[in-house]
This record gives structure tokens, sequence and C-alpha cells, in this order.
């Protein structure tokens, strides 16, 4: 039992054993867990076989690592036994790592299924082995909901000031990189503008993101925070200011300079305090919103009507090549955010964390899995309420004891870089990337060493690193389309767009519990977008107008 | 007038309907993205439709001939819907964790990509009237109907309740094999989308749709497994179920009940 059940958590490896006969169900859900990251079998069907809760066991398994103090697992916690046999162990662990290792690739397979939940039946008999994932993909749902407010938000924010406030549908200054205004009556000119301008786009895109990577991988911090300083600096002040000036314009209110100026000043040192230091959770997410918000709303002014259009087709295509090429440069960066264990620019990615989720991480699976049980629904289950109840004694000395270590300044779960799929918007207008470096870390085994992983000094911050996270950059590409779509006035269109989009992310995020891989955001959601936004303005438009206006009914 | 106007039509319109999805829906994480995907559902029988309507170029001063196909694609969507649901099965088990109701009871999961199909169709059908009405213009100039914006928004909610009831009756159908009840499901909304044709005699119109609607409405209470002792059970025993309107509260019952 000690080699490998202990590379997940310590103490839950005491109340497995405890408990390992009480509750056939439980063991075996932590048996799965431990398998899963344990076992030479399941290693390459990993991939499928994790699960929907994208803050999986990896990240957690960090955290219990660097509590290397609990004797019970000192000195086995390293997870290296997952790529090189579940040898680690004893000879019993081998054997039961055996059949588990079956028993893993079970669920593994079939767990391909229970994620795709609008396209497979799941076979009764092989749903209680299957129980954790329940929890997950519970945990899952929640997180596509915790995605789809923000994402709403962003959205509303900017429709509501593309349809109200003229400035922002009003054409004639661009930007310096689309050198080519689309001034030609003919549309074949036109669209060779537009190709023209996202190719620039795109190009500087690309310089910049090699750049960023350049310097992440010589580790100039320093020049990576100044330039991010600087540009959420800008966005901030000069931004807002923009913002708020043009807000008041478009409802006529007079303001004068002093109130303006304290507003501002307060809201964007408030900000930067609470992005880039720290801040409440509800707080920093909100500013996010409002940054890609004033971002989307920069783009669909600045930008000429047909390479709006193009640069969304081109940017979802490159986030597509950089995220899952092998050699791509976002997938680079996190190959070596990961291996170096560290998050990654909390000032350009959203995380969608919440309660529980926090105090999963104390205690990494049951935690937050019965937690997740009793807000659904209280022992529906025997090994529900088994669960809970075995960790429900866990909870209150983890705590604690987490509160102290981040007290300490020392790292308590730094993973950022580890599950998580996250994206970030690395140059403020265009960068995006998201990433899951569970992904790597199941690829490259070798490359991740938990346990050596030295803590590195953070402040209490380590809550607020979990959840699921979506790149700025898909906050404001999504709402760049939709706030386009509704600057032609039509709002059936625009709810198009809107409904398209929530799919698309919603098959991201399916795509992503079973592909357990860092998957680009945009591609899906911004193809949907593109569909739905030229089809409903050319084929849907003319039909519902016609309907409307004579009141029929469909 | 012109922002009092938006916000009456509008409430009438979606009010029901917003209570509906906070009340039952916003609540559960599962619910709302069946919800948002029925809607996309819809979404797509709209866009085949639209593109038969546009293709069809002979056709298309006959609005009666795209109200009908278009009926039809979406009864048609609905039935994809169903069975993308009924493979989902084993996985929806999973997703909703032990909360077994949305998979035990049929009728939950009906409710919920009804009020999907009813809240985007009406929506369709009305926001940009909705945002007609903020101004600036009058209405009913040249003679036209001057109540266009109530006879819309009172439509409008007459069709959003007639999409959450046909959708228990389809999938109620479907699931017990009542094909009469499927019948009765396509009659009644090409009788109701057929109906709408005739505006704007609003008098002839609204009040068959409204008995359409009242009737769908009653037998969906039914098929649910309503009856008149759930509805004073229902009053006695959650006295919150009193806040949502007596159509709802069938729907609302039965979920609760089972």
């Amino acid at each position: 039992m000690d080699g490998h059940v202990n590379i997940d958590r310590d103490e839950k490896t005491l109340s497995v054993e405890e408990s390992g006969s009480r509750s056939g169900k439980k063991r075996r859900r932590s048996q799965n867990q431990d398998v899963s990251a344990s076992q030479p079998p399941t290693q390459s069907s990993r991939p499928e076989g994790e699960s929907a809760r994208p803050d999986a066991l990896d990240t957690e398994s960090a955290y219990n690592n660097s509590q290397t103090r609990d004797p019970a697992t000192q000195g086995v916690v390293r997870r290296h036994p997952r790529g090189g046999g579940g040898g680690g162990g004893g000879g019993d662990a081998g054997a039961r790592g055996e059949s588990e290792g079956r028993d893993g690739h079970v669920s593994a397979s079939t767990r391909g299924n229970v994620q795709d939940a609008r396209r497979m039946m799941q076979p009764q008999s092989e749903w209680e082995e299957l129980e954790e994932e329940e929890e997950e993909l519970k945990y899952g749902a929640q997180h596509v909901i915790k995605l789809f407010i923000p994402v709403s938000l962003c959205m509303l924010v900017v429709v509501a000031t593309v349809s109200s406030v003229r400035f922002y549908t009003q054409k004639g200054i661009y930007l310096l990189y689309t050198p080519f205004h689309e001034t030609s009556p003919s549309f074949g000119d036109r669209f060779f503008d537009a190709v023209r301008n996202s190719l620039i786009l795109l190009g500087v895109v690309v310089v910049l993101t090699v750049l960023l990577i350049i310097l992440y991988k010589k580790r100039c911090y320093k020049i990576i925070h100044g330039w991010l300083l600087m540009s959420s600096l800008l966005l901030l002040f000069f931004f807002t200011i923009m913002y708020m000036q043009e807000l008041l314009r478009g409802y006529n209110i007079g303001m004068d300079w002093i109130t303006v100026s304290i507003c501002v000043w307060n809201f964007g040192v408030m900000r930067m305090v609470s992005i880039h230091w720290h801040g409440p959770l509800p707080l920093q997410q909100a500013y996010l919103i409002f940054i890609a918000s004033l971002m989307s709303l920069m783009f669909i002014k600045y930008l000429p009507e047909y390479t709006l259009w193009m640069v969304l087709a081109v940017i979802s295509l490159w986030d597509l090549v950089a995220v899952l090429c092998p050699k791509g440069p976002l997938r680079i960066l996190v190959e070596t955010a990961q291996e170096r264990n560290e998050p990654i620019f909390p000032a350009l990615i959203y995380s969608s964390n919440f309660m529980y989720s926090t105090l999963g991480m104390a205690n990494p699976d049951d935690d937050s899995r019965s937690q997740g049980r009793e807000m659904a629904q209280e022992g529906t289950s025997n090994s529900g309420s088994a669960a809970s109840g075995a960790e429900g004694t866990q909870r209150p000395r983890d705590n604690p004891q987490r509160r102290r270590n981040a007290e300490n300044g020392h790292v308590v779960a730094d993973d950022a870089g580890f599950t998580d799929d996250w994206r970030g918007q690395l140059d403020k207008r265009t960068r995006q990337r998201r990433e899951q470096v569970n992904n790597f870390a199941q690829q490259n085994p070798s490359n991740v060493d938990y346990p050596q992983a030295h803590p590195r000094d953070l402040t209490a911050e380590e809550d607020d690193e979990r959840g699921v996270k979506l790149g700025l950059g898909d906050f404001i590409f999504y709402s760049v389309l939709v706030g386009k779509a509704s600057s032609y006035g039509d709002w059936n269109t625009t709810l198009a767009c809107f409904i398209a989009i929530l799919i698309g992310l919603c098959l991201t995020l399916i795509m992503l519990a079973i592909f357990k891989k860092a998957l680009p955001a945009l591609p899906i959601s911004i193809t949907f977008g593109l569909i739905f936004y030229f089809s409903t303005s050319l084929l849907v438009v003319p039909f519902t107008e016609k309907l409307a206006s004579q009141q029929v009914y469909i | 007038m012109t922002v009092a106007e938006f916000f009456g039509c509008g409430l009438i319109a979606f009010g029901p309907s917003l209570a509906m999805f906070g009340l039952t829906i916003a609540t559960d994480p599962i619910r709302t993205i069946m919800l948002v995907a029925s809607a996309f559902f819809w979404l797509l029988a709209l866009l085949f439709s639209s593109i038969l309507y546009t293709a069809v170029v002979q056709l298309q001063d006959y609005l009666a001939f795209g109200v009908v196909f278009s009926v039809l694609f979406q009864e048609l969507f609905r039935f994809l819907w169903f069975l993308l649901i009924q493979k989902a099965e084993g996985g929806l088990k999973k997703v909703s964790d032990g909360n077994m109701q949305i998979v035990e009871n049929k009728h939950i999961l009906a409710y919920v990509s009804g009020l999907g199909f009813g809240m985007i169709s009406g929506a369709f059908s009305l926001v940009n009237v909705l945002a007609d009405m903020t101004g600036p213009g009058t209405i009913g100039m040249k003679g036209d109907p001057k109540n266009f914006f109530i006879a819309s928004a009172v439509t409008s909610l007459a069709f959003i309740l007639l999409h959450v009831f046909w959708g228990i009756l389809f999938f109620n159908a479907l699931h017990r094999r009542a094909y009469l009840q499927l019948a009765y499901v396509i009659l009644c909304h090409m009788l109701a989308s057929c109906i709408t044709l005739m505006n704007p005699i609003y008098s002839v119109t609204i009040p068959t749709i409204w008995i359409l609607t009242i009737l769908s409405g009653v037998l969906a209470f039914i098929v649910a497994g309503g009856s008149h002792r759930t509805i004073q059970s229902a009053f006695r025993g959650r006295p919150q179920v009193l806040q949502v309107n007596a159509d709802a509260t069938g729907n609302f019952t039965q979920v609760g009940g089972m």
C-alpha cells in the first residue's frame, strides 16, 4: 500500500487504510486515483483517464508533497514511480498495482464516455467503479457555469457599451498594426487588405510570444513583470479614462476632472494591487473581466471591419497551433513553467476558483469531492457519506496547517502551472494561451519532480490559483465577436453568436475533460461564432425580420 | 412612453420564463447547460429553415411556406435533441452526481429543454421589436395597429409557454410511445404558428393561441403526473411554489414530487 497510495497524499493514505475494508467503493476510488498517478499501464491512458475536474490530482499532490513532514509519506512521496513503474512500493503494492492498473484501465476507457456526457450510454455495472468520476464531472459542470458567467458578463459589458455609446462604432482611426484601411470600394481589395492586416497582426503576436518565451526561458522575470506592469498600467489608466470619457459623453453627463481623476486613480491602483499583489478573488475577477471588456472595445473600435473578422479567424488558428503543436510556443511556455513549478502571470488569467476548491486543496480528492457532494445532495450513496465522513475529520486538521504554511510564506499549493487549464494574454493586446500542465506531467514524467520542486516564496495567495482558468485573450476575442455582431444593431445575430460561443466553450471544456490536455479555447468557440454570425446575418435575419414585422411566430 | 413600454413588454414576454429560469434552472449547473444546448438546437432548426426559405426564391413572398417548414424543422430538431439526451443519459448520470432527479424524472429534462426552446424562440421573435420600442419612432402612424408591441409581447409569452409544454408533451410521447401526443404537439405547433399568419387580427389570433396554451398546459400538467391533489399539496406543503405561475406550478410540483 505504501508504494503508491502516498504518492497522492499523506493523510488520505491513512484514511484509506483504515476504511479500506469498510467501504470498498471508497477504497477503489482512491486507488483509482493513486493508480492513475502511479501505474505505468495507466500512464499512457491517463490523458483521457483523468476526469473533468480540472484541478486534478497532480496539483494536490504537489501540495501534499510539499508537506513531506508526515512520517507516513516521507521519502516515498516522489511521483516518479508513476513513470518508472509502481515498483516504488513493495511487492504487495506491485501486485495490487497490477489489478488496480487494470481497474484504472477500465475506468480510463470508460471515462472517456463519461466525460462525453452527450454521446455515450453508460452501462449500469460500470458506473459504480466510476463513481469517483461523478463528483469530478459535477465539479466540471460547475466549472462550465463558472466560466459561463464571467464570459457572459464580459460580453454584456461590451455589448451594452457598443450599443449605447456611439464612439466605439465610429470608424476613422485604426491601430498601427493595420495599415490597410479597407477604403477601396471593391470587395476583393478590402478582403485583401483585411488579409494583409491580419497577417501583420499575427506576425506581431508571434514575435511577442516568442520574445516572451525567450525571456521566460532565460528567467528574466523582472523584464516580464515590468512589461506586464507597464501594459496593465497603460490599459488601466489610459483606457479607463477614455472609456469613462466616452461613457459620460454618450450619456451626456457632466463631471469635473478632479472627480474623474480621483475615481480613475482609485480604480487603477486598487486593480494593480489586487491583480499584481493580492486581493479578494471576486475583485480580481471583476477587474479581469473589466479589462477584457476594455480591450475588446479597443479592438472593435480600432480594427477595420473585415480585418476584425479575419483577425478572429487567424488568431484562433494561431491558438490552435501554439497550444497543440509539439513545438508550439505556448506549449513550451507551459512546459517550462511546470518544470519550474510556478504559476504564470496572474494578471493574464482568469481563474474561477471557489470556496470548496480551496478546501479541496488541503485534502485534495475527497475533500473537494465530498464538499461538492454535500453541496449537490447529501449521502446519496454509501461511499459518498463514507468519504465525507472520513474527510470531515481531516479537514479541520488540514486547514490550520495550510494556513500556517501560508503565513510562513511556504508555498503550499503552487499549482497554477499544473493542472488548470489556463491561458494568458501575454502582450496586452493579442496574446493568449491556454495550458494545462498536467498534460506535460503525464507526457514527460521525468520533467516533473514535485517533491524536489522547491517552495517558492508566495504569499497567502495559494487559494487564488485554483479552479478553471481561461486566458483573458479568450474573453477578449469572444467579446470582440459578440460586440462586433451587436454593433450592426441586430440583436438576433448577437444572441446567436452568444449561444454559439457558449456552446463552443462548453464543447471545449468537454474535450478538455476527455483529453486532459492543454486545449485552445478559441478555435471551437470562434468557429461557431463566426459560422453563426455570418449565417444569421445573411440567412436568418431576413427571415426573422419578416416574421417579426408581420407578427408571425414560429 | 418608450422606455416604459420597453420594460413593460419585455417583462410581459420574458418575466415568467425568467422567473422559471431563476427558480428552477439557474441553481443547477447541469440544467443550465442543458438549457443553453437546447437553445442551440433551436438555433440550428431556425438556421435550417432560413436556409430553406432563402434557397426557395420563388416562395419567399409566401411566408406560410417558411412557417410550415420552420415548424417541421423545429420539431425535427426537438427530436434530435431528444435522441442526443437519450444517448447522453449515462453521462448525465455521472454528471448529476447522485442527484438522480434529473435522470429519473424525465420531465425535468423535458421541461428544461422546452424552456430552452421557448426562451430562445421568444427572444428571436421579440428582441428586435423590443429594441425598436425604445424609440425613436411612433407606432401606428399609417393605419398600422397601435397595439403592435403589446400584442407581440403577449404572443411571445404564449409561445414561450407553449414551447415549454410542447417540450414536456413531446418527450413524454417519445418515452411512452404515445404517438397521439406527438401528433398533438406537431399539430398544435403548426396551428399556433399558422394562426399568427392572420395577424394583425388580434381578436382572433391571441385568444386562439392562449386557448392552445392553456390546453397544452393542462395536458402537460396531467402528463407530468399532476392532479388536483398535487396542486393542493404544492400549495400547502411548499409555500414557495406559490410564487410560480399556475402552469409552472404543475411542472414544479412534479419536479419536487418525485
